[in-house]
């Protein structure tokens, strides 16, 4: 997916190499939904979405980044946030994105709930190869 | 015969004009500090060092980790340390040493080979001490950081007493494992401690609940039903109730109130305590 970044202001890359670097990106990406205007709703949906994509970026992708900023299509804001590691991939994608299911000792809700979350989901992963996951939240 | 021109080395380059020398040392250090610590202070510690590194050098050379200038460098340990704790930065810090080198440039005697040669060797050993200061330096901050780190985590989760039986932990911030494994012992330990079988962990500092956060919640809640004490979880906003919904996180039977003052009414009333309000009182 190519995201449209916002012409004006040119997206940030955050490294995600230790759990502070979840927090790291969980606030960098809190201060662009709120330039952005989300509602308070919306900017919590999405931090929170964020948080678990860094999270798994982290603990299973072995430490990637994250590149995040404003975006526009057809004269709507958003914000968007695109996680990549270079980990080992996910071999089931479907699988990955069911509720509940966790290869390691987690709720299993981080990522299909992250999809729930926000309005554009793109998950591309090849194994042995790495992971992205771009997500976008529009303004109303 | 002629005059014989001993040949001057480090040490002598140091010690010849000794009195100006560290006059000039210490004029050009305290000024650097503009008045934040004394030059009283200075003059000590600085007139120290002078005398550990004359001493190392006459006894055992350049090697500036080795044994002969073991005492200098425990000297620049603790004036880095210092200069640490009281909020100077690195430059300010590397300056106590580099300063020297400039304090010795008038004692050079014009077209001496030997005094340059001296010079250089002596530059290179208070470089090397320099390095060393901004490296005792970042390690003293490295541990006032990780020592402030742990006294916000301890700081930040009290459990208070909030009537017989019923205690709380006002959750405020991220929570990280780190974290919840703190506020988990010592909800535990003050549930035996003040023998409560209320407790109620309010999250409305809380500021985001994702499926890490939920789950060390739900295992806290567990653990303490273990033994044998309910928990309620409160200050659940609106965005955040909204969020864990789209997330999928079920917080099955775990007992969930919207405020502080819900979860304590629901935590009194379970553990036998009416509230009653006076006739004539409002509300
Ligand atoms: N970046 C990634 N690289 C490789 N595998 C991944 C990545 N992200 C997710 N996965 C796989 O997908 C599974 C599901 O992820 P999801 O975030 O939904 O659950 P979880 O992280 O295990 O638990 P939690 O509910 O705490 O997030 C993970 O257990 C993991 O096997
Ligand atoms: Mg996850």
């Amino acid at each position: 997916m190519t995201v449209p970044w916002a012409a004006e202001a040119p997206p940030q890359t955050q490294p995600i190499t230790q759990n502070d670097d979840v927090v790291r990106s969980r606030q960098q990406v809190r201060a662009l939904a709120q330039e952005c205007r989300l509602s308070l709703v919306e900017q919590t949906k999405f931090i929170t979405a964020a948080s678990e994509l860094a999270r798994n970026t982290l603990v299973y992708g072995g430490g990637g980044e994250m590149r995040a900023g404003l975006v526009e299509r057809h004269g709507r804001r958003g914000v968007a946030a695109v996680f990549a590691d270079s980990g080992p991939g996910i071999p089931d994608t479907e699988l990955a994105l069911t509720d509940g299911w966790t290869s390691g000792g987690g709720l299993g809700l981080g990522l299909s709930g992250a999809r729930r979350l926000v309005d554009d989901f793109v998950l591309d992963t090849e194994v042995e190869r790495g992971t992205t996951v771009t997500i976008v939240k529009w303004a109303r | 015969m002629a005059k014989q021109v001993s040949p001057r080395g480090p040490v002598e380059l140091l010690t010849t004009d000794r009195e100006k020398v560290t006059a000039d040392w210490i004029d050009t250090v305290a000024g650097s500090l503009q008045g934040r610590i004394s030059r009283a202070e200075v003059d000590r510690e600085l007139r120290e060092l002078y005398g550990a590194l004359v001493e190392g050098l006459r006894e055992g050379g350049d090697d500036t980790r080795g044994e002969s200038l073991s005492e200098a460098r425990a000297l620049l340990t603790e004036l880095s340390r210092n200069r640490a704790r009281q909020g100077f930065t690195p430059s300010e810090t590397a300056i106590s040493v580099l300063a020297l080198k400039q304090a010795l440039e008038p004692a050079l005697r014009n077209d001496s080979a030997d005094d340059t040669t001296a010079y250089l060797r002596l530059a290179r050993v208070l470089d090397d001490l320099a390095l060393f200061t901004v490296e005792a330096y970042t390690r003293t901050r490295e541990e006032i950081i990780s020592s402030q780190a742990a006294q916000l985590m301890e700081l930040s989760t009290p459990v208070v007493k909030l009537w017989n039986g019923v205690i709380a932990v006002p959750l405020v911030g991220t929570l990280d494992s780190a974290r919840t494994q703190v506020v988990m012992e010592k909800l535990l330990q003050a549930l035996v401690d003040t023998g409560s079988e209320q407790a109620i962990i309010d999250i409305t500092g809380v500021p985001a609940v994702d499926t890490q956060v939920a789950q060390h919640l739900l295992k806290t809640v567990v653990a303490a039903r273990l033994m044998g004490a309910e928990c309620t979880v409160s200050g659940i906003r609106p965005q955040i109730a909204q969020t864990i919904v789209a997330l999928g996180i079920e917080f099955g039977d775990i007992i969930t109130k919207a405020t502080l003052a819900d979860a304590l009414q629901h935590a009194l009333r379970a553990s036998g305590v009416d509230l009653v309000a006076h006739q004539g009182v409002g509300r």
